[in-house]
């Protein structure tokens, strides 16, 4: 597992976010570096993202209810979503979170 | 091929046969067709019959519907599926809600290393991936819904896991290009298809491959019952049928006559007639013996109630009523507009496995060619009589005929050609009056009459009549009333005249006897006649020797002279002594 936590901001709400790769796969690294991009851009310091490597943890993404890798859900503020792929159609992943832009 | 494919059986009733075996262990199978074409019940019913069978542990992926709508689908079979689901089959939700957002591109590792854990968890031997099509389409790419599909190759292999993948074809020639490519992935392919045939929904299933092993191909009927899918394989090419020589009753003695002294058990009889000329009574009255006997026996009527046919019956001292109520009769009435004859099929099956019957009847059998396509109701019926022979139960089939022809039946179910016993029913119409003929076209093996006899209803139900045959004519009802009366009169004006005859020689006889008596007495009397008269004369001659002989002696007289003299006397002596 390889949590991470990027800075916070106290002014607004924390996006809670987990992200279901499967270790490597191509499809799985784009994920990330995608949502670091989004992350940066969009949310500086106002988002708590865990990666969970279901290769590694298989028995977690079970429980979760996660088959497909790459894939995004949002843990709070409600309403959770859920996003899956490479989250490369970046408007997509922004209205899916309600990010405004 | 050196060594035979291993396979395990699929418990799918009729599949195994078609496919010699079942699947292949270790390899995958696809099934394809469209929407409710029956694909998930076969992959459903494969994994109960695995964990009831065998205790093999399975898995089964749902990309399509959620798992709880499947186990509300399987509810409807009696799999007992919620006992296996808490320890055998594991059913994993893959169904992705409509609330997914989708974003680029994504791929099976992560839902491969979940199964992968579950199947170690578990020991699962199977799994099924029901609807892969759903979670492919998804993919919207064919280049990286190949790559998948062949990513859950390698992971099979890898894992050497036995699986099962349905996907939706539409109809059967327009294959969807993705799932060609997966036709050579797999090693069986079992198509499936659903279609309306004359407003019934007719199921089919057909083996399109199967690598490394030989299957029997074509297109084979599907129907589901309480315990599932059910193939309506083909029957074997050899029958294998015992040919009993024990005799039953047809139902009554007269007819039992007329087949050469009854129906042989587990033997098929068809009778055939234009509605009204009693074939249910005669179905009755074979129904009712069999439960005198104490066999169990199996009434099967269509579009009738089980009510009106024992009243009916009962009005022609046919009383089934009685063997309901004891359990050994079960009449079950079936309806016909809106079932397949498949489904007919299956029902049948159930209730002769339910009620172990030794006899049945099944009337009409023509009513399921009432809905769905003929040549279904063709084939149902034969397998309907081969399958009810392979349980030895003797079976009396009627099928309604229209017009008078018997040979019309032939254009109809054909059930006369696999039929033992055929017996005809039909009408003669003559001077008014409408009689029931009863003919027997044909029974195998057996010794039967080839004459046509009159059936009549009686209160104490049916028997056959002779009929009259005069100047080439059948005669029946009245016109054989009448013959039957003319010729009573003329037994007894023959018996008369035979009397009266008899007295006259007989009194002639005792006249005669008299007449011998008579003239015997006269033969004593003259005999005794004749006998006083000889021994008189005898002895006058002896008298009148001695006294000559007294005399010479008295008169010392010549004897010379007096025998010379005396010859005559001597010639009389010798005729008389002759005369004696």
């Amino acid at each position: 597992m390889r949590a991470k936590a990027k800075g916070r901001r106290a002014t607004t709400t924390v996006v809670v976010m987990r992200l279901y790769i499967a270790n490597s796969a191509p499809n799985s690294s784009k994920a990330i570096a995608n949502l670091e991009a989004i992350c940066k851009e969009h949310l500086p310091g106002a988002f708590k993202l865990e990666i969970i490597d279901v290769l590694e943890f298989p028995q977690r993404a079970l429980a979760d209810g996660i088959l497909v890798t790459p894939s995004l859900a949002k843990i709070s503020p409600s309403p959770t979503t859920r996003i899956v792929g490479n989250l490369s159609d970046r408007a997509n992943v922004l209205h899916a979170l309600g990010i405004k832009q | 091929m050196a060594r035979s494919l291993p396979k395990i059986t699929t418990g799918i009733r009729g599949f195994d046969e078609l496919s010699l075996g079942g699947l292949p262990l270790g390899r995958t199978t696809l099934l394809k067709g469209g929407p409710g074409s029956g694909k998930t019940v076969f992959a459903l019913q494969f994994l109960v019959n695995a964990a009831r069978a065998r205790q093999e542990p399975g898995i089964f992926v749902a990309f399509e519907e959620s798992t709880g709508q499947i186990s509300a689908n399987a509810a409807t079979f009696d799999w007992g599926l919620p006992a296996l689901a808490r320890n055998r089959i594991f059913f994993l939700d893959a169904h992705l809600s409509p609330e997914v957002v989708q974003s680029g591109e994504f791929d099976l590792n992560g839902m491969l290393a979940v199964l992968k854990a579950k199947k170690d968890e578990i020991g699962a031997k199977w799994i099924v991936f029901d609807g892969i099509d759903v979670l492919l389409t998804l993919l919207q790419n064919p280049v990286a819904e190949m790559r998948e599909i062949y990513r859950i190759r390698d992971w099979l292999a890898a894992n050497q896991t036995s699986a099962i993948i349905t996907a939706k074809a539409e109809g059967r020639t327009s294959e969807i290009v993705n799932y060609s490519f997966m036709q050579f992935m797999v090693d069986c392919v079992i198509s499936f298809e659903r279609r309306l045939e004359h407003g019934v929904a007719l199921h089919r299933i057909e083996i399109a491959k199967y690598r490394g092993s030989s299957f029997v191909a074509g297109e084979f009927p599907v129907t589901f019952g309480p315990a599932g899918m059910d193939v309506g394989a083909p029957e074997p090419a050899e029958i294998r049928h015992e040919a009993s020589t024990e005799r039953l009753s047809a139902g009554f003695e007269r007819l039992d006559t007329m087949l050469g002294g009854g129906l042989f058990r587990g033997s098929s009889t068809l009778i055939t007639g234009v509605p009204g000329t009693s074939k249910t009574t005669l179905a009755g009255k074979f129904a009712e013996a069999a439960c005198r006997r104490g066999e169990r026996t199996l009434f099967v009527s269509f579009d009738e109630g089980a009510e009106p046919i024992m009243r009916n019956l009962a009005s022609v001292g046919i009383h089934l009523r009685p063997h309901v109520k004891s359990g050994l009769l079960r009449m079950y009435s079936g309806r016909t507009e809106s079932i397949g004859a498949e489904d007919h099929l299956v029902k049948l099956k159930s209730l002769i496995k339910e009620h172990r019957p030794r006899c049945m009847v099944i009337d009409p059998l023509s009513a399921i060619a009432k809905t769905g396509g003929l040549s279904a109701a063709r084939n149902v019926a034969n397998r309907l009589i081969y399958s009810v022979k392979d349980e030895r139960v003797t079976v009396l089939v009627t099928a309604i005929n229209q017009g008078d022809d018997p040979q019309a039946e032939s254009s109809d179910l054909q059930i006369s050609t696999i039929a033992d016993t055929w017996i005809h029913l039909s009408y003669l119409i003559r001077s008014g009056e409408r009689n029931r003929a009863l003919t027997i076209i044909k029974s195998r093996g057996t010794w039967h009459s080839n004459q046509v006899r009159e059936l009549v209803l009686g209160a104490s139900g049916p028997m056959l009549a002779d009929v009259y045959t005069a100047g080439g004519e059948v005669l029946m009802g009245t016109l054989r009333w009448e013959k039957e009366t003319e010729e009573r009169a003329k037994t007894l004006q023959r018996r008369a005249e035979f009397d009266h005859k008899r007295g006259t020689l007989q009194a002639a006889e005792a006249d005669t006897h008299a007449r011998i008596k008579a003239l015997q007495q006269d033969l004593v009397r003259q005999r005794a006649e004749l006998a006083q008269y000889s021994s008189d004369n005898q002895a006058r001659i002896v008298s009148s020797s001695d006294r000559e002989k007294e005399l010479g002696r008295i008169r010392s007289a010549d004897p010379a002279r007096r025998n010379g003299g005396n010859g005559s006397g001597n010639g009389a002596k010798k005729g008389t002594r002759n005369a004696r």
